[in-house]
């Protein structure tokens, strides 16, 4: 069934046990994101030290994909640098533009490859970019300091 | 003749078609937009073909017959509310409707009945669509007067025992719906309409939800302003209506300004043709409202009250089968009386968006969201719901499907 290609296991295996779920007491910087079209909400905390990612941990409400997506997108950018992030994050954006073409670059997604069949449906691709478009918007604040 | 939905449904061509590989489509998306049958579809394309001019101009064949089925559809709307046709505004939508008279009001000035000032205030309630409370939140703004709401109870009631306190003397306007979108929670009038106007307030009634579903008599009703949409009522989509009292539209300012809605022009000054033209400024969107006429001939020849019982019936069923699964809990009241056939609900450990992911890989059409009704989805503690909303082509095949779907749904998660 086409649909097990957009429920993978690992998908909904983060969505019952997310990691890095529940906000760190301090952060350089927050943001609060909003899918306009259905309500799900995430807030993001960053926390940089000697230009690595120390801490990025989050909160948030909403459907399978988008609180797996970022469940795993926290695990694979804590620790990096930015500049290692973005390329992460850029590598993510092209496999969700791909209309199913890609399979993903398991050497720099890891499990996030499973989001390969969300790019298939159109209205799903702003659910698994909600957590790396709180991110980007993180990262451009953290730098702006 | 008996009403008979397997019928129905071949008078609309979209059911001919499969969903997702083969499936047959179970539409339960109508609260949104409806289907359209072929005497629709026909209508519309006909003036496209056979008549196609700019209406209430030019001295030509095509002009007259154009202006024939613009105001033809206008006797329609007219009868199908009971209602005179003068009474009668097309709009682009129910949206356009509903702004149409808040900037209307807006651009009202000091001595007409519709002018606002700060001390006035306006009340709305709080399981208002977005396009119902907006228009009146901005206006608020704009003239200084005061946005008051009617509160929504546990069961998806609304809390009228302080109808006294929200409606004040000072309240100059009264803007609710009929039928929430979200809830499917009717709502009584007469105690609203008996307040409004003991304090000479107007009443604005969204009846996007309750025009297509149920017989309405505008007269009956009492309000003062209605509004609905065409593709709600099986009509084309860019076509609204928007219903008010003779005496009213008489003062009513216009709203846009333009062609075909001014009775003199001068280099300074202009003055406004009567109504319905004088809200109908441009070439209106003339094909979609012969086609919403021909949609609400359609509704009455198979008949309003039948529809609305072949409705509560299958929302009954929807409402029962939903009740016995655990963990399904239903946004809306659960017992049929002054309800529609919107049935909003969410699962235990299921969002929204995934459970109608889900049930559309089984040719199931839902929507999922907060329904364009953020407050209320606040007030009742939901950030999403499911919703599958009724309509006459509906069967109980398609209840089944639902329920089964949302069963399966269930263990379908479960996994991993």
């Amino acid at each position: 069934m086409q649909l097990d290609n957009l429920y993978q296991e690992v998908i909904l295996d983060h969505y019952k046990h997310p990691e890095h779920k529940g906000l760190s007491p301090q952060k350089d910087v927050q943001v609060h994101h909003v899918n306009l079209s259905c309500g799900d909400e995430i807030t993001l905390n960053l926390t940089l030290h000697g230009g690595r990612i120390a801490d990025l941990s989050w909160e948030g409400i909403g459907c399978a994909i988008s609180m797996a997506s970022v469940s795993m997108m926290a695990g694979l950018l804590n620790g990096k640098t930015l500049d290692e992030a973005a390329l992460i994050m850029d590598s993510f954006l092209s496999l969700m533009q791909s209309k199913g073409t890609q399979k993903g670059d398991e050497g720099v997604l890891e499990d996030a490859v499973a989001f390969a069949g969300v790019s298939k449906y159109p209205a799903r691709i702003k659910c698994a970019l909600l957590g790396w478009m709180a991110f980007k918007d993180a990262a451009m604040q953290v730098q702006g300091r | 003749m008996t009403f008979n939905a397997t019928q129905i449904r071949e008078d609309f061509p979209i059911f001919e078609r499969t969903i997702r590989e083969g499936k047959r489509l179970v539409y339960l998306d109508s609260g949104a937009t409806s289907q359209k049958p072929n005497v629709v579809i026909e209508a519309e394309s006909n003036f496209y073909r056979l008549h196609n001019a700019a209406v209430h101009r030019g001295a030509h064949q095509l002009a007259e017959e154009a202006t024939d089925a613009y105001e033809g559809a206008r006797g329609i709307v007219a009868q199908f509310l009971g209602a005179a046709s003068d009474e009668i505004i097309f709009t682009k939508s129910a949206t356009e409707s509903l702004n149409l008279l808040a900037y209307a009001f807006g651009n009202a000035y000091s001595g007409n009945r519709f002018h606002l000032q700060p001390g006035d205030r306006i009340v709305v309630t709080e399981m208002e669509h977005h396009a119902n409370l907006i228009p009146w939140q901005e206006l608020a703004k704009r003239t200084g007067a005061e946005l008051a709401w009617f509160s929504v109870d546990e069961s998806g009631r609304l809390d009228l025992s302080d109808i006294d306190s929200v409606i004040t003397v000072k309240t100059k306007v009264v803007a609710l719906t009929h039928q929430s979108n979200v809830l499917g929670t009717i709502n009584p009038l007469d105690a609203i309409v008996a307040r409004a106007h003991e304090v000479g307030a107007i009443v604005i009634l969204d009846a996007c939800q309750s025009v297509p579903h149920m017989p309405i008599d505008v007269k009956g009703l009492g309000v003062d302003f209605l509004a609905f949409s065409g593709h709600k009522s099986l009509g084309p989509t860019g076509v609204g209506i928007l219903w008010g009292r003779s005496e009213l539209l008489n003062e009513l300012p216009p709203f846009l300004y333009g062609g075909s809605m001014i009775e003199t022009v001068t280099m300074t000054n202009s003055t406004w043709a009567s109504a319905p033209r004088k809200f109908e400024a441009g070439v209106p969107n003339m094909a979609q409202a012969v086609g919403l006429g021909a949609a609400l001939e359609y509704l009455q020849k198979i008949g309003l009250p039948d529809i609305h019982v072949h409705e509560m019936a299958l929302t009954e069923q929807l409402i029962n089968g939903l009740q016995e699964m655990s963990g399904v809990r239903i946004i809306g009241p659960a017992d049929l009386t002054m309800r529609g056939g919107v049935v909003s609900f969410t699962m235990a450990n299921i969002h929204p968006h995934d459970l109608g992911q889900f049930l559309d890989a089984q040719g199931i059409a839902v929507r999922t969201g907060h329904h364009c009704a953020w407050p209320l989805n606040r007030k009742l503690g939901v950030v999403a719901t499911t919703r599958a909303s009724i309509y006459l082509y509906n069967d109980e095949a398609d209840i089944d499907a639902l329920l089964t779907g949302v069963a399966a749904a269930s263990k379908y998660f479960a996994r991993g």
